[in-house]
């Protein structure tokens, strides 16, 4: 059989995909379909069903690994290093921890101000013929970053889909509160439900995409399954993981770190070299796999995109 | 027995957090990010023997186990070997001998100003610790020097503190440590002035 069912938290270390043999898998399907049609590949598809997405029918676009043009980050260390404090503060323990979390079914609450609100599943928001595979940095504020393969759909595409009102400026968004199931909200170290926030013009930008998958694969639970936020142009904790809630208002959001130390976490927190961190030079990176720290790029090298929604702010004092 | 081989195997256990990182090393199990975990790991045993050496004096008042507190020297010279660890992989390795960003680090970043003051006092007490500095600088100066462990272990545990996102148990809990230690000196160093 071509694709077998994984779970992917029984993965041993030797079986995970590497960058060269997830890229070879792909380009072999891709070239399957060429040739046998759709259909064949369809039915083997569906008897993957579990962690497995449907990886031929990702929709084109430009973020590609060879436009990007860096190397992909292990899928062991993508799923192994995590900052995920509802399953624990240390980097492994998210991984440890969420083994056994439910992420199916799945309904996330829309309200505020748009046309639709009211409960959605996550079959409604998410179609898997409009899912696209982007591959993008992964900037933390504690300076390391990742290259991740997401798999996912443009948040405006989502967001159109509640016809927000035109009095709506902010998006706010919410994550699981259940501490059965996320033992870290037991521990008050941040006033949960994990909240984070964007500008409605943030949330819109074509680079905002909300994420169901890495290397082709479902998105494990340790990563935010099933549906999180990124926006790679900013710190890695404004991309909130296991979103339940999302709602638009007039009012900027308050968010969850911003809440905790607002003199460290500023609402918009875009990565910037120029305005460090009280605790982290925000100059340089470690990328993940590396040894020598690399220069920080402004938004994260993602400029060109979205630069514009700052014309005239000041970063120093919107950081 | 114990008492005869006790230097002994405080020598092993001491060693033991070392031997466990090489063993790690060996077995590529130090993570996504090994330099992170070895920094971290480093200073975590540099204040757990800084702690433990402080632990040891109220170990002997309590239960009387002499042949621990014959070498609490030890304990506080293992705890300044973990910690000067610490130091080097942070300069050597995390920062490569980037002199220019680990002046920036210390003057701009409170956790590793706290940090290094901790280990700036700590310095004086190691190169005192042997027998022959003890006659030569005499006793009363010998202890009024060595007082500064417990303004290094504050430091440590702010260190910690402050290192970590938020408010984290695991430093609380280290410095909760350290006060039920220092509460329980005053209280026998008062006792003892009363008697």
């Amino acid at each position: 059989m071509l694709i077998k069912t994984i779970k992917i938290n029984d993965i041993k270390s030797s079986e995970i995909t590497s960058e060269s043999s997830y890229y070879a898998r792909r380009d072999f399907l891709i070239s399957l379909t060429a040739i046998g049609g759709g259909i064949a590949l369809g039915s083997l598809a569906l008897e993957s069903k579990a962690k497995d997405l449907k990886i031929s029918e990702f929709k084109e676009n430009k973020w590609t690994k060879e436009y990007l043009g860096e190397s992909l980050t292990s899928f062991d260390d993508i799923t192994n290093y995590n900052n995920f404090y509802e399953f624990g503060t240390r980097k492994t323990d998210p991984s440890k921890n969420a083994k056994d979390f439910k992420s199916k079914p799945w309904t996330i609450i829309v309200d505020g101000l748009c046309g639709n609100p009211g409960r959605y599943s996550y079959d409604q928001i998410i179609r898997t013929s409009n899912l696209e595979e982007r591959v993008y940095r992964f900037r933390c504020v504690e300076a390391w970053s990742m290259v991740v393969p997401w798999v996912g759909v443009p948040l405006k595409s989502v967001i159109n889909l509640f016809n927000p009102l035109s009095k709506a400026k902010y998006v706010a968004f919410e994550t699981l509160l259940d501490p059965k199931q996320m033992p870290g909200q037991k521990s008050n170290i941040l006033e949960w439900p994990y909240r984070e926030g964007l500008r409605f013009d943030e949330a819109i930008n074509p680079l905002a995409l909300l994420a169901v998958g890495i290397y082709g694969k479902e998105l494990p639970n340790q990563n935010g399954a099933p549906i999180r936020l990124v926006v790679p142009w900013k710190y890695g904790f404004k991309s909130i993981k296991s979103i339940v809630r999302i709602s638009f208002s007039e009012h900027e959001p308050q968010t969850s770190w911003n809440m905790a130390s607002a003199s460290e976490y500023g609402f918009y927190s875009n990565v910037n070299p120029e305005v460090s961190h009280p605790r982290w030079s925000q100059k340089k990176e470690r990328r993940i796999g590396e040894f020598f720290k690399q220069p920080s790029l402004m938004f994260n090298g993602y400029q060109n995109e979205v630069e514009s929604l700052y014309e005239g702010m000041n970063l120093r004092k919107f950081f | 027995m114990i008492k005869a081989y006790s230097t002994l195997i405080i020598w092993g256990v001491l060693f033991f957090p070392l031997l466990s990182l090489l063993f790690l090393v060996s077995q590529d199990g130090l993570g996504a990010n090994p330099i992170e975990f070895s920094i971290h790991y480093l200073g975590g045993w540099g204040l757990k023997l800084l702690l433990i050496t402080l632990l040891i004096s109220p170990l002997r008042i309590l239960l009387n186990w002499n042949w621990l507190s014959r070498n609490r020297r030890l304990f506080g010279l293992f705890s300044f070997f973990y910690i000067s660890l610490h130091i080097i992989f942070y300069v050597g390795i995390d920062q490569f001998f980037n002199w220019h960003d680990i002046l920036d680090d210390v003057f701009k970043r409170m956790y590793i100003t706290v940090g290094l003051i901790a280990f700036l006092l700590l310095i004086p007490l190691a190169l005192t610790s042997t027998k022959k500095m003890i006659k030569k600088i005499g006793g009363k100066i010998w202890i009024r020097i060595h007082k500064g462990i417990y303004i290094a272990a504050v430091l440590a545990c702010l260190h910690f503190f402050m290192m970590r996102k938020g408010v984290q148990f695991e430093p609380l809990f280290y410095a909760g440590l350290f006060s039920l230690f220092f509460l329980f000196r005053i209280y026998f160093y008062i006792r003892r002035k009363n008697q």
